[in-house]
């Protein structure tokens, strides 16, 4: 490495003969970035020349002749290791590139079809009394319905959840560990429909047939939220160094005093991240919603166990089952609402995090 | 269960249990149970409800491919076409997402300026927080418009391997942009679970290889694939498990059918998941029961999937 440059080489035997550069056979550290703004350039040229400029195309051949160019010009001046590096090193920056395309084609149509209609009536107005078609009406009775089925599944999926993971981590031996272990993993890969169909199926024998409402949702939300939260929390909690817990026996401090003040408090901020993360999985569910709360709600319901219950996934599935321009705009801007309190919780949870982060050192 | 058999670094038994300790324990080992006790009861009640329709049908359930369940008697209704879906959808979505997830680990890891990598994997984690539903409206009101001249492309130029045959679909509402989307709702969770075995390969691995003059790409085939296996088939794993059931992106591109088709460029396909949604608000008689029924081939899979995935976890922990 460069580092052995550092070594003066001194007026040693070999002054006379030719210093050999320990540089030579690489390529140059700017070799990458000019070839990357050149070959964008050309290519931006040639489509421009062809006038068939697209981005999409564009971003493709640019990084298809950088990938090209670089490969070849490695193995010419520096070796075939060196080569396969620098192709294996343009490849994983455009599987990079790849998942961000869907990311800002995702928001930026989002955000571009839903702004026509994401205002503050929008967000304060219900459907109570409008007709699908006409121009008016708003997403207010499914924020409420999905921040009242959210919470609730919330309230009961963090206790549950992060008390197993104690378990797990921290009483659980032998068998029974591996059995909740294998089972929560089982649970991971529960398709929410089926949750959706539990609840379902466990409201007709409670309930008799027909009988949706907020608390159906908020259960079978729940049953997917739980696995996501134990799964989480167990990570964070096998982070906890084991001398910490050492540390309070030691002191002869009881065990539950040591997991809610020692083990729990220590990894707080990946719990919380862990379960901020559970409920952006959660809030954006819409298949076990329809089968459990609802999907014709149109009124402001704030009561879990009265009645059907309108949430803002709901809200953009029905819409676009209506088919209408307006129902299209509506969905829309549904979407950029839901995707807005997603965002909010993701911040939510990184701000959570910081600030109960243990101070290290 | 006792203090003496606690874990090894349980403090010294006293001669009497603090009262605290033993409701704490409780509490933690009724969590863990309540949620075997869920997990059975979902597979009870589904089998519960999914019998009257099961014993009164009149064709095979595993193998036809006709769904008249929506009558009072005699339903004829099998999910041997939707089966199909489920599973062709989920193999194109896999195949798809996990060569790149590893990629964007590894560049998240290994190759992204520090500074910038932990903003880099936050906009990763902001793809799966995207709601499938927005996926799905962006799979019909974006992707699929795009994709028509790529397939036509596809169809003219590929149409000779019978997966590609045309002709290609005019709305682009097949089972290709239904496994794209879901690629992409997939790819997060692989990246994350990656990600985080590649955070933990020893810094003493990759340094050994580097110094013995590895290029960064040999020191990750040499130290931290190896060591990161685990992570990317349980990563994988996890993935599949949410195309498998995924439902609203499935439900909102492909129309309602029981073909089955190896076609990736024509419509027919359709997923257990989708079926059900779009099914159930028009379920009469038996259905409701019948799509409970189809629910529960739905969760048989993705239990198999699991314990696969799991087995082959479990190995690759024991060999490294």
């Amino acid at each position: 490495m460069s580092l052995t440059t550092a070594q003066p080489a001194g007026p040693g035997p070999g002054a006379g003969a030719p210093r050999r550069d320990l540089r030579s056979g690489s390529l140059p550290r700017y070799f990458p970035a000019a070839l990357l703004a050149s070959s964008a350039a050309v290519v931006a040229g040639v489509l421009l020349a062809f006038s068939s400029f697209g981005f999409v195309l564009w971003a493709v051949l640019t990084a298809l002749s950088y990938t090209v160019i670089v490969v070849a010009a490695s193995a010419r001046v520096e070796s075939g290791r060196k080569a396969v590096d620098r192709l294996v090193t343009s490849l994983v920056y455009i599987c990079f590139a790849l998942a961000m395309l869907p990311l800002v084609s995702v928001l930026w149509t989002v955000l571009g079809n839903g702004l026509a209609r994401f205002d503050g009536y929008f967000l304060s107005v219900s459907m109570n009394g409008v007709l699908p078609s006409m121009d008016a009406g708003g997403a207010y009775h499914a924020i409420v319905g999905t921040l009242a089925i959210t919470g609730m599944a919330t309230l009961i999926s963090v206790p549950v959840g992060v008390m197993t993971a104690v378990y797990l981590v921290e009483y659980a031996r032998g068998r029974m560990k591996r059995t909740i272990m294998f089972f929560v993993d089982v649970m991971t890969g529960i398709p929410s429909i089926v949750a959706g169909l539990f609840v379902v199926a466990l409201w007709i024998i409670l309930f008799g047939p027909g009988n949706t409402n907020g608390a159906a949702g908020a259960l079978s939300l729940a049953v997917l939220m739980i696995p996501v939260v134990v799964r989480s929390s167990e990570e964070m909690l096998r982070l906890v160094p084991q001398d910490l817990r050492e540390a309070s026996y030691a002191l002869g401090v009881p065990k539950w005093r040591t997991i809610t003040k020692v083990v729990l408090p220590t990894s707080a901020a990946g719990l919380t991240t862990g379960i901020m993360l559970a409920i952006a999985r959660v809030i954006g569910e819409t298949a076990p919603l329809i089968l459990t709360a609802g999907s014709s709600a149109v009124s402001i319901n704030w009561n879990l166990f009265d009645g059907q219950m309108m949430s803002l996934p709901v809200f953009i599935y029905s819409q676009v089952r209506m088919g209408g321009a307006v129902n299209y705009e509506r969905a829309w801007a549904a979407a950029l609402t839901l995707i807005l309190v997603v965002m909010l919780l993701f911040f939510l949870a990184r701000m959570i995090g910081r600030l109960f982060a243990p101070k290290s050192r | 269960m006792t203090t003496t058999d606690a874990p090894t670094v349980a403090p010294p038994p006293r001669g009497r249990r603090r009262i605290g300790d033993v409701v704490f324990a409780g509490l933690a080992q009724g969590s863990g149970i309540l949620i075997l006790v869920i997990l059975a009861g979902v597979a009870a009640f589904l089998i519960v409800q999914a019998w009257p329709s099961l014993s009164a049908n009149t064709a095979n359930f595993i193998t036809d491919r006709s769904w008249d369940a929506n009558v009072r008697e005699n339903p004829a209704f099998g999910v041997g076409a939707l089966a199909f879906g489920t599973v062709l959808a989920a193999a194109i979505a896999l195949l798809l997402a996990t060569p790149v997830a590893i990629g964007i680990a590894l560049f998240i890891v290994y190759y992204a300026p520090r500074r910038l990598a932990s903003l880099l994997g936050y906009l990763v984690d902001l793809l799966a927080a995207i709601p499938s539903v927005v996926y799905g409206l962006w799979g019909i009101g974006f992707l699929a418009p795009q994709l028509v001249p790529v397939y036509e492309g596809m169809a003219r130029n590929l149409g000779w391997i019978p997966l590609f045959a045309g002709p290609a679909s005019t709305s682009a509402r097949t089972i290709l942009t239904a496994g794209i989307v879901l690629a992409v709702m997939i790819l997060p969770i692989i990246t994350a679970m990656s990600r985080d075995v590649f955070h933990q390969v020893p810094q003493g691995h990759r340094e050994a290889a580097l110094a013995m003059g590895a290029t960064r790409w040999e020191m990750i085939r040499l130290a931290v694939l190896p060591f990161g296996r685990s992570g990317i088939v349980g990563g994988a794993m996890l993935g599949m498990g949410r195309a498998l059931g995924e439902t609203m992106a499935v439900a909102m591109i492909l129309s309602p059918s029981l073909a089955v088709s190896w076609n990736l460029l024509q419509s027919g396909n359709q997923t257990i998941a989708g079926h059900i949604a779009l099914q159930y608000p028009e379920a009469t008689g038996y259905g409701v029961s019948a799509l409970i029924a189809a629910g529960l081939v739905l969760f048989a899979i993705t239990l198999v999937v699991n314990m696969g995935a799991r087995y082959i976890v479990a190995r690759g922990n024991k060999e490294s």
